[in-house]
């Protein structure tokens, strides 16, 4: 069961980040609008090892109907999807760049998500770089920080709630029905 | 420069909304009531990840269940929690708690003002499973400092505790648990969220007997486990460590503050079996919609109940924390602005009675307040330890759990406030001579 439309939700919980940072890199209406209007999501750091956070993340927008993008320079194949070592690599349009990385590598790939044209930067739960996001805020890209993808489609999703999960979300309204 | 979306809602307006939204199929205003054992999966692969935790959604209701999901919410919600996981019964929840963490050689600090199931599951069941409890006067939070060892994985103790209405000093008790990385688990079933949010306070984990106000009426038995989401479990072994029952699965690592229940639903309820039923998920939420309304009158009646025995020639003391006289009246008012609850104890006056004969009298001569073993019903409730829940021990071993043979337990409902007044005042007559 989705959330639909004009759903009101305050996401206070689980951030690092300040009152006023969480306006400014977790604004809700902005990681819908991401979560709606991609397809293709870059996931910088995404690991081969199947009990890996960023697998677990990979997998789950896959099985959403996302087109997953590994990035990392060892290369190969993970979840089907060929490896690219940068982001300049890559031969198609990026919407999404999920970042998986310590910190303090976020600005390097604020600057690739740039140049490559992305839609928006994202950094993952407790990926934190004020430098990165304000490079990639200024470019004209959207960004988020300090949240989780794959929790962040979920609580919009309905599935985060089916966890028993806390997602904040108050509505009344009867949701559309999804087209079959 | 919060955007329009962005709206922190009430509480009275979450315990009616929280964790549920209409579903798009038929427009269902109520929670349905979805009595199922199991769901279709789409297709082979979804099944697969889901199997895998890869994705969100229902596989089997001893697992998760759509209408026990939105009694967990809510009650997240209501606690300012992360999450939550409904389970069978409010013993069942604190089983489920101990059970996640702990491992054998651990040791808990407990409070020693406490339900009586929960001294007997501490001291004896999980003694079985090779953890050691040390039980501690939970008045000085010194009591519980000293108990702690190098072995001790948690701090437990109940916001209001049984039987003398002790208040749990729940900030500096979590500025002890932090200086010592381990996590403080509160009992908040006699206050419920709207009296008291232990997570404010520094609180790790609390856990609910969903039977008692949360519930509210008395019809259904469930439990609740409920994550601050706050706690670092980057070093504890049983939440970050590879685990041996899910192939290696790291919860921390990987569901980051979803990790603890997580695997609290994906491992020890999966085990150990103790799921809520559906219906009493529904039956649960029915109570939880009227939450602040019920304790707001629940307080009022209890205070007056409390006063009018107070004052009352055969009654000898009132342990009820919202009377200005018990010793924990300051540190109510800062914990529980609203009221401590509408469960305490009195001791009778029995004057040339046998007291445990005077407590029987008094017991019999009820009209309206009912004689059972439970609290937190609409309806009022009594009940008399030492000819009951107590029996088998002597004076001397009553007066250690905090009761003495003259102690009864009340808990307040809703009734006209003359009413019980009637009912206590004709029982105190018969008890006395």
């Amino acid at each position: 069961m989705g959330s639909g439309s004009g759903a009101v939700c305050s996401i206070q919980l689980n951030s690092v980040l300040t009152a006023e940072e969480q306006a400014r890199y977790q604004d809700t209406s902005v990681i819908r609008r991401l979560l709606r209007e991609s397809r293709t999501v870059a996931i910088v750091g995404l690991s081969a090892d199947r009990q890996k956070a960023s697998y677990f993340v990979g997998s789950y927008l896959k099985s959403e109907g996302y087109r997953i993008v590994p990035v990392n320079p060892r290369g190969g194949e993970i979840l089907g999807e060929r490896v690219y070592p940068d982001l300049s690599s890559v031969p198609f349009d990026i919407d999404i760049v999920d970042v998986f990385r310590p910190s303090h590598e976020a600005l390097d790939f604020a600057k690739q998500a740039v140049a490559v044209r992305a839609r928006c930067l994202w950094l993952q739960l407790r990926i934190v770089d004020h430098a990165a996001a304000e490079l990639a805020l200024s470019a004209g890209l959207s960004v988020v920080v300090d949240r989780c993808i794959k929790m962040e489609h979920g609580r919009f999703g309905g599935g985060l709630h089916a966890a028993g999960m806390n997602t904040e979300i108050v509505s009344a309204r009867r949701p559309r029905m999804m087209k079959a | 420069m919060a955007s329009e979306e962005s709206r922190k809602f009430g509480f009275e307006t979450r315990m009616l909304h929280a964790g549920h939204i209409p579903d798009p199929v038929v427009g269902a205003r109520a929670v349905p009531i979805y009595q199922t054992t199991s769901y279709v999966f789409g297709d082979a692969e979804y099944a697969a990840q889901l199997f895998e935790l890869k994705q969100y959604g229902h596989m089997y209701t001893r697992i998760s269940n759509p209408t026990t999901s939105v009694l967990e919410e809510r009650v997240a919600s209501l606690e300012n929690g992360t999450g939550a996981v409904a389970v069978a019964s409010g013993m069942a929840a604190q089983f489920a708690t101990f059970m996640t963490l702990l491992s054998p050689g651990d040791e808990i600090v407990a409070s020693s003002h406490l339900y009586g199931g929960t001294v007997t599951q501490l001291a004896h069941a999980l003694q079985k499973l090779s953890v050691a409890v040390k039980f501690v006067d939970p008045s000085d939070v010194s009591n519980f400092e000293q108990a702690i060892s190098k072995k001790t994985r948690a701090l437990f103790g109940e916001t209001i505790g049984n039987p003398r209405g002790t208040i749990l000093d729940l900030g500096p008790l979590s500025a002890l648990a932090d200086a010592h990385r381990i996590p403080l688990i509160v009992d908040n079933t006699f206050a419920t969220p709207y009296l008291c949010r232990p997570i404010d306070f520094g609180a790790t984990l609390v856990v609910h007997s969903a039977t008692k106000f949360l519930g509210g009426h008395g019809t259904s038995v469930g439990g609740i486990v409920v994550d601050s989401g706050k706690f670092d479990f980057g070093r504890f072994p049983t939440i970050a460590d590879p685990s041996p029952s899910y192939h290696g699965l790291r919860f921390y690592d990987t569901f980051g503050h979803y990790g603890f229940l997580m695997k609290l639903r994906a491992e020890t309820v999966r085990d150990t079996g103790a799921c809520i039923s559906p219906m009493n998920s529904f039956l649960l939420l029915q109570g939880v919609e009227t939450l602040s309304v019920r304790m707001t009158r629940h307080v009022a009646n209890a205070r007056a109940v409390a006063d009018f025995l107070l004052d009352h020639p055969s009654v000898s003391g009132v342990h009820y924390a919202g009377l200005p006289g018990h010793p924990h009246y300051e540190r109510a008012r800062k914990y529980l602005p609203n009221g401590p609850g509408a469960v305490f104890t009195f001791d009778l006056a029995p004057r040339g009675v046998d007291p445990r004969l005077a407590g029987r009298k008094f017991i019999d001569a009820l009209q309206l307040i009912s004689h059972l073993a439970n609290v937190g019903d609409a309806r009022s409730l009594v009940i008399h330890p030492a000819s009951t829940t107590h029996q088998q021990l002597s004076d001397e071993e009553l007066r250690q759990c905090g009761v003495g043979p003259e102690t009864i337990r009340l808990s307040v409902g809703l009734e006209t406030l003359e009413d019980l007044i009637w009912d206590l005042d004709r029982a105190l007559f018969a008890a006395s001579n």
